[in-house]
């Protein structure tokens, strides 16, 4: 009989003939595009060959004055006093151009981000489209969100953005605002800008009065001068705990509302009774999705003692077979690190993790010459002493303890400055209600992890951010109740 | 041999991963080489009480001329037949390098006493079958009998001689995949050489999470004891997609060493055209009519 073959798949490439990209992209002020004040403009590249894609442009604190303006004319004048059926019918509108867009924007999205073409078209666009549409639902139905309350808009929403789920990110920030009656000044991240000027066409498109959405482009000086605008009257940001701390001490005493959804270095916790296959499956979504650039990661794992050495060794052979590579190919598992810094940033910790005494394991993959590119990694013999153990990542890298008991793993999950996230793995109900119960984290995933939907809530604990996005909950953050 | 150790398996996990990774896009030159490969992996199947030797003679035929006008094809792996026709088919076969594979053990039912199980396993294995293809007893699985059923597939093996045997765990009367991955468990400690999912008469017969999660007992297997068992999914398997699906799911769970008809197989009636069809649309870049292909 014949002999075993060695049977490699073959390139397949999503296409990019489809897409419709400028040279340049202006402001969205007003209904408009528009330059800036200031005539500069910076570059977006593709991460993955680091080849410019378009220009964008920098906004600064004169145009950024200009949006906030737009925004509360349309507020005062247009938003605030439509019928809330009508303003649903707006976002409903967004949602569909969206959902007829999809393919363009996945495209678009990996190469402006680097993320793997299979996630943008399976996650990031249709989860996008449905932010939109479940908040579309929302808007002439708040009574039954709060009920015997009044559910007032709160006015100018200032959302700064991350670069890590660029166009998801504008819709958990945007559908909701909307749908409560504010206007709003987004600003997405200096490194992914693309899908928000993309979708302003779409806002464009779908005909939203002037003024009640304007994007403004820019770096930190950009989001700074919006959380400073006296006219915002709230401020709406996901990303660092650092720039989230900043955040809350500007807005002290400024009367403006806001949500902070900002970093994590989430347990993922595997008993000895756990369906061990699908778990080791469940710590690979957790830690490799998106790189790893992912607030809500799985980024510490416990493992119980009696099962350590075959989860380590299954999750070792799992890592080999992800395919890492061209993020537009439909068979890429990992793709490009967003940026040269973030790169840089994941390289000093895995450096820092063996200096400490970590052990370390890469998956074999071949790595691109250009881009920026770094290897699944994880590491065994660490504590919660180590940093790599404490401080988060954001890149794909996991850190490995083992644990006896129940008690012993809750408190070591709970040792942590952050509390976004969490998971647990276990065939057996009673134990999952205890951990969930007992650990102090904004969403904890039983036998499944990196789960989103609309209607659910996302938010931390401590470090992790203050509020939630999603569900009535989420709504609740752009409404006062009178 | 108790369901006490038994390793869970959580079912929405496991459907997850069969679609992510069906979900990988085979094209160009992997597609050729997966339809190649499959074709060669196929046991080519009648399991009829109509079947005639005349039906049996034409189906041997076609296992080593799968279309004669298209040179450099391979064979099938097999050709698998109810035991009256093991001395029909074994006859044409001659020459051809083809196995032949019996199904036995009261196909498709098993519900006979073992000493008929094994005399029709001795006279299969007597009339030249290379393979045998038998069924677990479902009914004492199902009561718990873990220990009845191993002892039946032990003695079945010895009775098999020299000949491969492969155990049916007929999948769909199992109901769980906690199930599937004990019986597969036991199955591979009781000496089979490959695992099958299903008979082909009871529906649901070979879905991809039961493939998966034998494929993933099959892999534990090996590293617990370094043999290499071998794995069929029979039943529902017709199309050329389906089949690259599969071949996918074996290249990620158990590595390229399985992707051999030595280790794997697909028990199949009328996939062998389909794929056909498909390396004809390969070379061509045009599908042919059903008609250009025989049905034998």
């Amino acid at each position: 009989m014949s002999k075993t073959i060695k049977w490699e798949y073959s390139p397949a490439p999503e296409g990019t003939g489809h897409i419709e990209l400028k040279k340049q992209y202006e402001l969205f002020i007003d209904g408009k595009f528009v330059p800036p004040k200031s005539g500069k403009y910076f570059k977006t590249i593709n991460p993955s060959n680091e080849k410019t894609i378009s220009k964008v442009a920098e906004a600064d604190q004169s145009d950024v004055n200009h949006a906030v303006a737009s925004a509360k004319k349309a507020y005062d004048k247009t938003w605030s006093k439509m019928l809330p059926k009508e303003r649903g019918k707006y976002i409903f509108r967004i949602a569909r151009l969206l959902q007829e867009r999809a393919r363009e924007f996945s495209v678009i999205e990996t190469m402006d981000g680097g993320k793997p073409i299979r996630e943008s078209r399976d996650v990031d666009i249709p989860l996008a489209s449905a932010h939109f549409f479940y908040h579309a639902g929302w808007a002439d139905k708040l009574e039954y969100a709060f009920p015997g309350r009044q559910a007032k808009p709160v006015g100018v929403a200032g959302q700064i953005i991350p670069w890590n789920f660029p166009l998801l990110m504008a819709s958990w920030k945007l559908a909701p605002a909307l749908a409560t009656g504010n206007t709003v000044v987004l600003k997405p991240a200096e490194t992914t800008p693309l899908t928000a000027m993309k979708l302003a066409e779409i806002i464009q498109e779908a005909d939203l009065p002037p003024g009640v959405v304007n994007i403004v482009t820019g770096a930190g000086e950009t989001g700074k001068s919006l959380v400073n605008h006296p006219d915002v009257n709230k401020i709406a940001f996901t990303g660092s705990t650092e720039v989230g701390k900043y955040i809350m001490k500007a807005v002290a005493g400024s009367g403006k509302k806001y949500t902070l959804e900002l970093g994590g270095k989430a347990a993922n916790i595997i008993f000895e009774d756990a369906a061990i296959d699908q778990a080791v499956e469940g710590i690979i979504d957790a830690i490799f999705f998106n790189q790893g650039h992912v607030c809500c990661a799985g980024s510490r794992l416990y493992v119980q003692e009696g099962v350590a050495d075959e989860v380590i060794s299954k999750l070792r052979k799992r890592m080999e077979t992800l395919i890492v590579g061209d993020p537009l190919d439909k068979n890429t598992d990992i793709g490009a690190i967003n940026s040269k810094m973030q790169l840089k940033k994941i390289k000093s910790y895995v450096k820092l993790g063996s200096e400490e005494g970590g052990s370390i394991y890469q998956s074999s993959c071949p790595l691109p010459k250009k881009g920026f590119w770094h290897a699944p990694t994880i590491f065994t013999d660490v504590s919660q002493s180590n940093r790599i153990v404490q401080e988060e990542i954001f890149g794909p890298v996991l850190a490995i303890q083992t644990f006896r008991t129940v008690d012993e793993v809750i408190a070591k999950a709970n040792n942590s400055p952050y509390g976004l996230s969490g998971g647990v793995w276990t065939d057996k109900g009673s134990k999952i209600f205890k951990v969930t119960r007992d650990i102090r984290a904004g969403v904890i995933w039983a036998n499944t992890f990196n789960k989103f939907d609309p209607a659910s809530p996302f938010g931390g604990y401590k470090e992790s951010g203050v509020g939630s996005e999603g569900g009535i909950e989420g709504l609740s953050g752009y409404v006062n109740l009178v | 041999m108790s369901s006490t150790f038994a390793t869970p398996i959580d079912q929405i996990g496991v459907k997850e991963r069969v679609s992510r990774l069906f979900s990988r896009s085979i094209k160009k030159e992997s597609k050729v080489q997966a339809l190649h490969l499959a074709l060669s992996m196929i046991d080519l199947t009648t399991l009829e009480g109509k079947d005639s030797p005349g039906k049996v003679t034409q189906l041997c035929y076609k296992a080593s001329h799968l279309h004669d006008s298209f040179p450099g094809l391979p064979n099938v792996a097999a050709i698998c037949v109810y035991p009256t026709m093991v001395p029909v088919a074994k006859k044409a076969l001659k020459g051809t390098g083809i196995n032949l594979a019996s199904v036995a053990t009261a196909f498709p039912s098993g519900m006979a006493d073992l000493q008929a199980k094994l005399d029709e396993v001795t006279s299969v294995v007597d009339a030249g079958a290379d393979e045998v293809d038998m069924v677990i007893s479902r009914g004492k699985f199902l009561r718990g009998e873990y220990q009845y059923v191993s002892d039946e597939i032990a003695k079945v093996k010895e009775a098999c001689g020299n000949a491969h045997l492969k155990v049916i765990l007929e999948t769909g009367e199992l109901a769980t995949l906690d199930n599937v991955r004990l019986a597969s468990d036991i199955a591979m400690e009781a000496g089979a050489d490959f695992i099958k999912t299903s008979t082909g008469k009871v529906s649901p017969a070979a879905t991809p999470p039961v493939v998966l999660t034998m494929l993933e007992a099959i892999r534990d297997f090996q590293a617990k004891t370094g043999k290499k068992i071998g794995m069929k999914p029979a039943g529902g398997i017709s199309t050329a997609k389906q089949a690259i699906q599969y071949l996918v799911m074996i290249k990620e769970t158990l590595g390229d060493d399985w992707l051999s008809p030595n280790l794997f197989r697909f028990g199949a009636s009328s996939l062998a055209n389909d794929i056909l069809m498909q390396i004809l649309k390969q070379s061509t870049g045009n599908y042919q009519s059903k008609d250009y292909f025989s049905i034998d």
